[in-house]
Order: structure tokens, then sequence, then C-alpha cells
């Protein structure tokens, strides 16, 4: 509310001082500064300030697979990794070998021992050029699309590994994105998802049962 | 005895710095930020170090939920109009424009086709309380969410980004259904939606 004060005086008006009256506005902002918080209150609840991230991903065409994908990476270079259920986690590197259990590996997604590390001693020569040119972009010697550029060159290289991945029905959303991120991290650029086939199925079932599964398969 | 005199003092404070300040605030507020669009599940998106952002328009976005539920949106309403008409097309369904008004004014939307007239005769309300117990079908039989994603594209054309938006929590069955769909219509293309994680982290 807002006050007027007019300093009259009681109506005695002094002889000599300056015949303008002295006027005080006072506007209280009590109610202005209580409607702005409640504006301000609704806000904060009804709107996200963060966009959400994103993950881009390619997935092959149908036509594509069947012809040229299948032959096109070298067993040396392709490591498949297996999710399934209850956060477990395998991989193979090159083909997979049915007689011998041993050749399928139980990993985890802890960053220091699981799949990263792995991923990570199998992929040093391209991470530690990135590294490299990150250093270089920071003291920005080189432009970002330079980098972006040379970033891609470098994962698409040649010795970099291929990672297939491969999901059973019963691993969740989080273990692929989570597995996705971990190729993020190591910087491979070559990755694919794949279907879960029965020969998977086999090995891994065939390392929880520590090979018995397989000699059951022999006889 | 003689009285004590309480010196008389004004309780009013000047309201006018706090009043500036609030606008202010408001104002930040007011320009920085996005709506929360309704959902009609609650989602928690696992964490990825990817910092690319979603681009704001032109969203094809697919909601999933724990339990395997297919839900979608899409930001302009001429496509959704347009959608809903080709997709009824397909079905052998026709929608009044009375229909259609209601249709367009979902934020999201997850109905099996041939239920959807009785559900947008429902109040808002209604809608409300029934939608997160619905979705749409994606089994291989009858597969409507394929007709909604293709029927999406046609009607906004090539700049339309699809987005994949799934709790961390929904088995990979659900998830490689829809990828299987959307790769038979040639989408190769799009995009998961994940909430922020620091790279260098250790913790989980």
């Amino acid at each position: 509310m807002a006050e007027l004060q007019t300093n009259d005086g009681g109506g005695k008006k002094k002889k000599g001082g300056s015949k303008q009256k002295k006027i005080h506005v006072h506007v209280d902002f009590t109610p202005m500064v209580d409607m702005n918080m409640l504006l301000i209150t609704f806000f904060m609840l009804c709107t996200s300030l963060s966009k959400p991230q994103t993950m881009e991903i390619v997935m092959p065409t149908n036509k594509e697979t069947e012809v040229k994908n299948k032959s096109a990476v070298k067993a040396s270079e392709a490591i498949t990794v297996i999710l399934t259920g209850g956060d477990s986690i395998f991989y193979y590197e090159g083909k997979p070998n049915f007689k011998d259990y041993k050749s399928l590996k139980t990993t985890s997604y802890d960053p220091t021992t699981g799949l990263r590390e792995f991923l990570l001693k199998r992929n040093t020569i391209a991470v530690a050029k990135i590294k490299e040119l990150k250093q270089k972009k920071l003291d920005l010697k080189i432009s970002e699309a330079d980098y972006n550029k040379q970033v891609s060159e470098i994962k698409g290289g040649d010795g970099t590994p291929t990672v297939i991945i491969k999901a059973d029905d019963a691993a969740t959303y989080k273990n692929l994105v989570d597995v996705l991120d971990e190729m993020a991290i190591c910087r491979i650029g070559k990755y694919v998802i794949d279907k879960y086939t029965p020969g998977d199925k086999f090995l891994v079932k065939n390392l929880v049962t520590k090979g018995t599964y397989q000699s059951n398969f022999a006889n | 005895m003689s009285k004590v005199k309480v010196a008389r003092k004004s309780t009013l404070i000047d309201m006018t710095a706090m009043s500036d300040v609030t606008v202010l605030l408001l104002t930040f507020f007011m320009l920085t930020s996005t709506f929360v669009k309704k959902e009609p599940v609650t989602v928690k998106t696992p964490g990825s170090v990817s910092e690319i952002k979603i681009p704001e328009t032109n969203i094809l976005q697919i909601l999933i939920d724990p339990k395997g539920k297919v839900f979608m949106s899409l930001d302009k309403q001429a496509d959704m109009i347009n959608s809903l008409e080709s997709v009824g097309n397909e079905y052998g369904l026709t929608f009044t424009p009375e229909e259609i008004n209601k249709f367009k004014l979902q934020k999201t939307f997850g109905v099996n086709i041939r239920q959807l007239k009785a559900f947008l005769a429902l109040k808002p309300e209604a809608q409300d309380a029934q939608l997160q117990n619905l979705g749409i079908p994606t089994d291989s039989t009858d597969n409507q969410f394929k007709s909604w994603v293709k029927n999406a594209r046609i009607s906004n054309g090539k700049d339309l980004r699809i987005a994949i938006k799934a709790d961390q929590k929904t088995p990979y069955k659900v998830i490689k259904s829809v990828m299987n769909s959307l790769q038979d219509l040639n989408e190769n293309r799009y995009n998961l939606i994940t909430s922020l994680k620091v790279e260098s982290s250790a913790k989980k």
C-alpha cells in the first residue's frame, strides 16, 4: 500500500520556508515480493533447468548386415562382449572357442578393474593419441573441427579393436548404456550391437557350469 | 514512579530491494528454464558421459517404462494430427474433428489405436489415471508402434529425430524389439536419452 506523507506541520506554516510541500512517498512492496516469491517457487518446481544428455547411435541397416559387415572384422581385432541378467558381463577375444570354457572371461562394470581396464589396455595407442590431441586443443594449437576430424580418424584406424555387443533378454537398459559408455570412454570407434545367438548362450552356460555343460553335449 | 517511555519505532521495512532481487530471480528462471513435459510414467534414465545435448524441436520421443510399456510424444501438434489420421487409415478408423482436437492436446500418447476413441471420450483426469496402464502394442503380430513411427516420419520429413528414453531397469528384450522395429523402417540413426555422469568419478 502506498502512503503519502505531507509535512504540513499541523497547519502552521513557516514564514520564510519554501512554499512547496515536501511529499514522502512510501510504497509498500510486501505484496509484490509475496507474489514474486510465489512465481519463483512455481517456476522452480515446474521447469527443468538442464536439458537431458543424449547418446547418438547408428545401427547397421538390415540389408548391409547380410552382405558386408559380417566378414569385415579381423579375428585379432574383435572383442565380443556379452551382457546377461543380474548385471553380469562376459567377453571373449577373437572367435568363440566352444571347446574351452575358459575362453570366455567374466568381468564387471567396475571402472577400475572391470571392462574398462581391459578395453583401455587393448586400445592404448588410440587412447594415448587422443589424449595428446586433447592437450593440443586445450593449448589452442588446433581447432575444434580439426580435433574432431583427427579423433574420428584415430578411432577408425588400423589396429583399434572392434567391439561386438550382445545382450541377453534378461539384461537391462542400464547395462547397455553402461557398455556404450565404456566405448566412449575407451575411445573405441568401431562397435556394433548384435543379436544374442544360441552359440553365445552356450558359452555362458558352459562357463557357469565350468565345462560340464559342454561334456553333456559331447555325449 | 514515572512511566517508562517506549520509543515508538516504525515497523515498516523497505521491501524495494527485496522486490528487486525476486524480480531478477524470476526473470532468470523464466528465461533459462524449459517446462517439464508431463509423462505418464516416471522414468529414471541411466547416466552416461556423453555431453551432446538433445535438440529442442522436431523430436519423436519414445518413452519406455520399467515394465516395457511404450509411449510416444511428438512436439508439433500438426504432426500429431497427420500421424493420427494416417495411422487411423491403416487400421480402418476415422476420427471426428472433436476427437482429433482432444488428441492433439495430449502431451504423451500411448494407447492401442482400437481403444483410442473410447480413451479420448474420457475426462482428462480419467485419461491420466488410465494412461499409465496402457501403452502402444509392439508385438510382432500387432506392431502399432511401427506404424506410428512410419507415419510420424512421413508427416514430418527428414528433420525428425528419434530419441529413446528408457528406464534403467527396462529389460533389454523390450529395447531390442523397439530397435528392431526401427531397423525394419530403416531408421538407423537415433538418440538414447541419458542423464549426466562425470567421466572421472569412479563411484557408481
